[in-house]
């Protein structure tokens, strides 16, 4: 029977590994292509050191390889929080959005572009750092429901939803009164957009996973066990209202350090974990890095997507999410009898 | 694992489900709780295993972590194994890489209550009797020096009923435990527990010997039912009920 069990971790960690290929093999289209219409060849002689040329350079390294590792590191963090995200709240649907926190983050980046540079910091400073402060006003807020009256999944989920209508409405609000200049900013930041990714933004994000990470893992055990509800889970030893809210906090602060940089980027969050349990299971120490790995091929995937649709154009990389994406998780769960 | 609580109650809001209840049980010793419905058996017991916020001592003479608890029977969607259910069992024990002793206990776990067969299902797709077995399972896998079981045969058939009943007190009796177990069959209760506590509206009406217990006014007291019993012939009484009582 043991041997069954090794058998069974065996075929996940091919399943992995395959993921984990193609998101390699993506990975690499992602940096062949892009409206400079480069041939593949003066992208591969940039990479490996043998050419000098300015132009070439400054687009494969300066351009190229950060948006294609942002959207590497994006989709990894967007897929785990996701899959943390539901299994807190024991609810398929749940993602960064549910709970407010992307929205948030949305406001903060919409009153830093209103603001402008009053308080001296550059647009790439100031958008980002108030989106990742009103995604923790958010995430502070959901939590202190929680820690107040108890860390349901219900009364999150609630908190959540008030949080999301109230930034919407001040996000609202915002573009109201914002410039038509602004409004367009506003807009183009809230399709999600990796264009704006520098090595030094990436390195930060994927800092923050690297962080995480460690105490996402050392709760993997608790975070199954939470599968089986809250009662079970409780007589399992496992301090459940603890273990939400702190699963909670930093899967926010996660998700909130991901959208800062590349604005809000739906349906990767909720439909990698969907993906990954299909795949893996439920086993956390499998189905995280699952998530993650899956989360970053759907995002590696749209990005190459979002330079084919139309050559010589980007398009926001969070419309080709929720354009290809959708009706593909459709095909997806339609194909599995709704077995998620 | 003896257990000792005195004067335990619960409220929720302004109703007290448990009301002043002392309650003693020995290692070895299997004590059965009975009541009607929303008579705070399950609420107690929850009490006992530390998971229901209470007023009142209760003691345990040993820790926390050795004490086994079985809710009650719930549908789960879980995308997990039934082996892994029953891993989880070992919780305090497991780390990312999960030791050979841990995978042993699981297995022998489940090789002791019979649902082996069905380690690689899913849960999800287990029937409610499969699915309670695979969870008492899971508790044994844990090495507990106590056993709290609230309805753990109430999916299961009669055969299964008595099977597993039989077995537990065979544990009980082996590792010394000390098992408390909301049961609703008086019957079972009867040849299963060698003490059992009458509950009714939270309250502690009757603690004693199963013949001791299950007598006509007692049933009579605490369920609003009138019964005969039958003090069989091998020391274990029957319980026959008859007519509800109006009161």
């Amino acid at each position: 029977m043991v041997t069954g069990w090794h058998a069974a971790n065996l075929r996940r960690a091919s399943l992995l590994a395959l993921v984990a290929v193609a998101l390699v093999a993506s990975f690499a289209v992602d940096l062949a292509t892009g409206p400079a219409m480069l041939p593949i060849r003066a992208v591969l002689l940039v990479l490996t050191g043998q050419s000098t040329d300015p132009m070439l350079v400054a687009i494969v390294q300066q351009l190229r390889l950060p948006i294609a590792l942002m959207a590497v590191v994006v989709g990894a963090t967007l897929g785990i929080t996701g899959m943390v995200m539901q299994t807190i709240l024991n609810n398929p649907l749940a993602s960064s959005y549910t709970l407010g926190i992307s929205a948030g983050a949305g406001f903060g980046a919409a009153l830093a572009i209103v603001l402008g540079a009053s308080f001296g910091l550059s647009d790439d400073t100031a958008v980002p750092l108030a989106a990742f402060m009103f995604a923790a006003l958010a995430c502070g807020m959901v939590g202190g429901v929680g820690r107040l009256r108890g860390a349901t999944p219900e009364l999150l989920v609630l908190a959540g939803i008030a949080c999301l209508f109230l930034f919407q409405a001040l996000l609202s609000l915002l573009q109201f009164v914002a410039s038509p200049e602004a409004l367009q900013q506003i807009v183009f930041w809230l399709f999600g957009s990796l264009q704006r990714s520098t090595l030094s933004k990436t390195i930060v994000v994927a800092g923050v996973l690297a962080l995480v990470l460690p105490v996402l893992f050392a709760d993997a055990w608790a975070l199954t066990a939470l599968q089986l509800g809250d009662e079970r889970a409780r007589s399992l030893g496992v301090r459940v209202d603890r273990l939400r809210l702190r699963a909670f906090v930093v899967v926010s602060l996660l998700t909130g350090a991901a959208v800062a940089f590349v604005g809000t980027i739906g349906f990767v969050g909720l439909v990698a974990p969907h993906i990954a349990r299909m795949l893996v299971g439920e086993d956390q120490r499998h189905a995280m890095p699952a998530a993650a790995l899956i989360g970053a091929l759907l995002l590696s995937a749209a990005s190459v997507a979002s330079k084919a649709i139309v050559p010589g154009t980007v398009f926001p990389i969070g419309i080709v999410t929720a354009l290809i994406g959708v009706p593909f998780f459709a095909w997806l769960v339609l194909r599995r009898g709704g077995a998620t | 694992m003896r257990l000792e609580a005195s004067n335990v109650s619960v409220r929720f809001g302004t109703q007290y489900a448990v009301a002043n209840v002392d309650l003693v049980a020995e290692p070895g010793e299997i004590l059965a709780i009975l009541g009607p419905n929303g008579s705070g058996k399950s609420t107690l017991l929850r009490a006992l295993a530390g998971v229901q916020r209470h007023a009142g001592r209760i003691g345990w003479a040993g820790r926390q972590t050795d004490i086994g608890y079985m809710p009650q029977d719930s549908a789960s969607r879980a995308v997990l194994t039934a082996f892994e259910v029953v891993l989880l069992g070992r919780m305090r024990s497991l780390g990312l890489r999960v030791a050979a002793e841990d995978l042993a206990a699981a297995e022998a776990a489940m090789t002791e209550i019979g649902v082996i067969g069905l380690a690689h299902r899913r849960i999800g797709t287990l029937s409610g009797g499969q699915r309670q077995l695979v969870f008492i399972a899971q508790v044994l896998a844990g090495n507990p020096r106590a056993l709290l079981l609230d309805e753990p045969t109430s999916a299961l058939d009669i055969a299964h009923q008595l099977g597993v009943l039989a077995l537990l007190r065979d544990i009980s009796r082996k590792r010394g435990l000390t098992t408390i177990a909301v049961l609703h069959d008086l019957n079972a209760a009867a040849r299963f527990a060698d003490r059992l506590a009458l509950l009714r509206d939270g309250r502690l009406v009757g603690l004693g010997l199963p013949a001791d217990m299950l007598t006509a006014q007692h049933l009579a007291q605490v369920f609003d039912v009138e019964v005969a019993i039958d003090a069989g012939s091998d020391g274990h009484p029957s319980v026959l009920p008859l007519r509800a009582v109006v009161r």
